[in-house]
């Protein structure tokens, strides 16, 4: 027995020490600032933000990991990091403005800050496509969860086999980072191939789905690693006519959209089966989801 | 637990009637607001009390798919109710909380407090059923609190703050619903022996004189027991002790309902199983088995900003997976069918619950099948699943009237 002159649970303290509250950076749900360094109109509806920590220190990420981004009072939004890895110094973001979040966003201006959560979530593995083909597949604003994948890959490009970049878009006008676009199909070391749902002006390339990309070949398909991010029919298209290709499912990734309200596996808002995808995800080895991948309204 | 503490059942205490108030008022001098059930219209809920005054004193409950209501029991009992509407999750995981304010500063903004900076009230929950026990223990591991979790590196500020400052009075049962279905969960009705994460466990004995068991099960129960004055209370006798364990096992004897101890792969290798749909024509979706679950912890976070535009607030609400916005994306919701949210639902508690925390996200409180108006019943569907006649577990629940019958 405790030699009890005072009575410890007089002193709630001696009960039990609570530790002390998580404050400030340990809160995972508060936000760190960055300020608008650039606004980069990409198109009608697609803008890309660089941002610069007010607190100084950078952000370090993997290809297709994303972040929350907050706009004061209005609410806050997952969307991938489209900057290249190799420069922490600044934070990309491309977004395309559908909504509430992502329309307030569109109207901020340089020089305003808005508030970062993350990087959260799985990477696109380049490291297990070493010696493979890599062949890249976006369609509409999925490219911009694929950009770091491209400069990473293109970063240490004698590592990998052939590199393949096949972008769906829906019409001329949508294509993104067109230049960027440019200058890689100018390259001897890659190929890209641009496709659009629908023809307008002078567009003489591509038009059709982007599986019919897949179907035109154009890499070993034994020896291919595949990495998918589009809406979620798009992919569904595509892992088909990969996996008719014969590109095997340990070797193909796609990046899944869910609504996402904390990113740090509270929230429930993003299960997929037994998947949180905010933190098993977005990014995901297909073989892994094959089976729930296929299951209605999951 | 770093406390050299004496062997703990060396230090349990029988407590009279009265004897409760002292305990009571042993934890509010400790600095705990008390938490207890007490009678609210109609149902017992789970509030603050002053003393054992405030306790549902002679009632029980009668529960059924679709059904609950209170009714008078002769012998008194504090404690003789099953599952009440109320979980204590919302003590520690509350339906809404205040996450963030900032301060525009015209550029941009200025975080002027989060959740994390405040100190967490310190409740004493008084009466955790072992059902419960597991359930806050399943929160636990989904909040971050404990070390297999995989977010423990950053435990949630504000359910952490809370549980970790809390005091936990579990207690034995002594009355089950014909709702209930713990024993085929391994959750209860006894209170495990290591305590389940409790402070202090008590056992009802209203056979031969009123009167409780409490015994320590952390070293801050031992000390709360050290702080009873001098007075309160006798050292059980072996009488006490066998009377105590005789408690959850006639509760024990009265459970009928089970759930299928195999339902991880009935559910799983059933998801496009034409039964959903079935569930789905009747389920309301009114997310009222999501709200009454101890276990559910989805939430929304919602930002505003008061009139002026200049302060801005993040709050956290529960949420549900019943909600046709829950699994909103630009394009439409991807569960539009009632019966995929049900399946959502469901397939959560009792198979993927297993994928991401190693254990059923069902205690077996049975609280979703007494308060869903339909009377949909996970065990009943479990059955349906696995392809059993409907009339098995119908049978079943009819002879499970463990308490209704006098
Ligand atoms: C991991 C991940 C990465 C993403 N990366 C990008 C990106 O790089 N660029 C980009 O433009 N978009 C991206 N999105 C989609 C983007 O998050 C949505 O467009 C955005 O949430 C829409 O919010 P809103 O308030 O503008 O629209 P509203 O339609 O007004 O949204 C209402 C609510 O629904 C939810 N919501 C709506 N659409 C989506 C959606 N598509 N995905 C998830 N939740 C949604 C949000 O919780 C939002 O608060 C990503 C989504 C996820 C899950
Ligand atoms: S699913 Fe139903 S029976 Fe199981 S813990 Fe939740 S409310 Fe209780
Ligand atoms: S199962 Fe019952 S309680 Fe749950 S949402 Fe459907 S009708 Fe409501
Ligand atoms: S976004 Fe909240 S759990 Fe994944």
């Amino acid at each position: 027995m405790a030699e009890a002159s005072t009575h410890p649970a007089a002193n709630p303290a001696a009960l039990r020490a609570p530790e002390p509250p998580a404050r400030g950076a340990a809160d995972p749900m508060r936000p760190r600032r960055f300020r608008i360094a650039r606004l980069r109109r990409e198109l009608a509806d697609t803008f890309t933000l660089e941002l610069e920590p007010l607190d100084g220190a950078g952000m370090h990420f993997k290809p297709g990991q994303f972040n929350m981004l907050y706009v004061f009072g209005v609410g806050e939004v997952p969307i991938s990091i489209s900057g290249d890895p190799a420069d922490p110094s600044v934070l990309v973001h491309t977004t395309r403005a559908v909504g509430t979040v992502t329309n307030a966003m569109n109207r901020l201006k340089a020089g305003q800050s808005i508030g970062i959560r993350g990087p959260f979530g799985t990477h696109w593995p380049a490291e297990a496509a070493h010696g493979d083909d890599v062949l890249i597949v976006a369609g509409g604003i999925g490219l911009a969860p694929l950009r770091p994948l491209i400069h990473t890959v293109l970063a240490e490009r004698d590592r990998f086999g052939k590199v393949l970049i096949l972008y769906g878009a829906r019409t001329p006008e949508d294509i993104l980072f067109t230049r960027e676009l440019k200058a890689w199909r100018g390259r001897f070391d890659m190929s890209v191939h641009v496709t659009v749902d629908r023809a307008t002006g002078a567009w003489n390339g591509h038009v059709g789905v982007v599986t019919r990309l897949i179907k035109m070949g154009g890499f070993d398909p034994g020896n291919t690693s595949a990495f998918v991010c589009g809406p979620e029919a798009m992919m569904r298209f595509c892992l088909t006519a990969l996996a008719e290709k014969g590109v095997r499912e340990e070797r193909m990734f796609i990046s899944m959209e869910r609504n996402m309200k904390c990113a740090v596996g509270v929230c429930g808002h993003c299960q997929w089966g037994g998947h949180f995808v905010c933190r098993d995800g977005p990014v995901f080895r297909f073989d892994k989801v094959a089976d729930i991948f296929r299951v209605w309204e999951l | 637990m770093s406390d050299p503490a004496t062997p703990q059942s060396a230090r349990a205490v029988m407590l009279d009637v009265p004897g409760l108030d002292a305990l009571i008022a042993a934890l509010a001098g400790a600095g705990f607001t008390v938490i207890g059930p007490r009678l609210r219209e109609q149902a017992i809920v789970l509030e603050p009390i002053e003393g054992r005054a405030d306790l549902p004193a002679g009632w029980r409950d009668v529960q059924s798919p679709g059904h609950y209501r209170l009714e008078e029991r002769a012998d008194g009992a504090l404690f003789g109710f099953a599952s009440p509407p109320h979980a204590w999750k919302r003590h520690l995981h509350p339906p809404e909380v205040r996450l963030m304010r900032a301060r525009s500063t015209g550029s941009g903004f200025e975080v002027t407090d989060s959740a994390g900076d405040h100190a967490p009230p310190r409740l004493a929950l008084l009466g955790v059923k072992p059902c419960d026990l597991a359930a806050i223990a399943a929160q636990d591991q989904v909040f971050g609190l404990t070390p297999d979790a995989p977010e423990a590196s950053r435990p949630d500020p504000t359910y952490a703050g809370r549980r970790r400052a809390a005091f936990i009075v579990a207690l034995d049962c002594g009355h089950a619903a014909a709702t209930c279905f713990c024993d085929s969960m391994g959750t209860g009705p006894a209170v495990p022996a290591d305590g389940g994460g409790a402070d202090l466990v008590m056992s009802e004995i209203v056979e031969g004189g009123h009167r409780f068991l409490v015994r320590p099960a952390s070293p801050a129960g031992a000390r709360l027991l050290d702080s009873l004055p001098e007075g309160t209370g006798r050292p059980p006798e072996a009488a006490d002790r066998a009377a105590a364990a005789a408690v959850p096992e006639a509760t024990r004897a009265a459970q009928r309902r089970r759930l299928d101890p195999d339902h991880r792969r009935i559910v799983a290798d059933n998801l496009d199983h034409p039964h959903w749909s079935r569930v789905g024509e009747r389920c309301l979706a009114c997310a009222n088995c999501t709200m009454v679950c101890p276990t559910c912890f989805c939430a929304t976070v919602e930002d505003s900003t008061d009139l002026t535009g200049d302060i801005a607030e993040r709050w956290r609400r529960w949420d549900s997976c019943f909600t046709m916005d829950f699994s909103y994306i630009h394009g439409g919701s991807i569960r539009i069918e009632t019966a995929s949210r049900y399946r959502q639902w469901m397939s959560h508690k009792l198979s993927s619950w297993y994928e991401q925390f190693g254990r059923s996200g069902c205690t077996g409180c049975g609280r979703c099948i007494a308060w869903c108006p339909v009377g949909i019943d996970l065990t009943e569907e479990t059955a349906r699943l696995a392809g059993r006649a409907p009339a098995q577990n119908a049978a079943k629940q009819d002879s499970a009237t463990p308490t209704g019958g006098e």
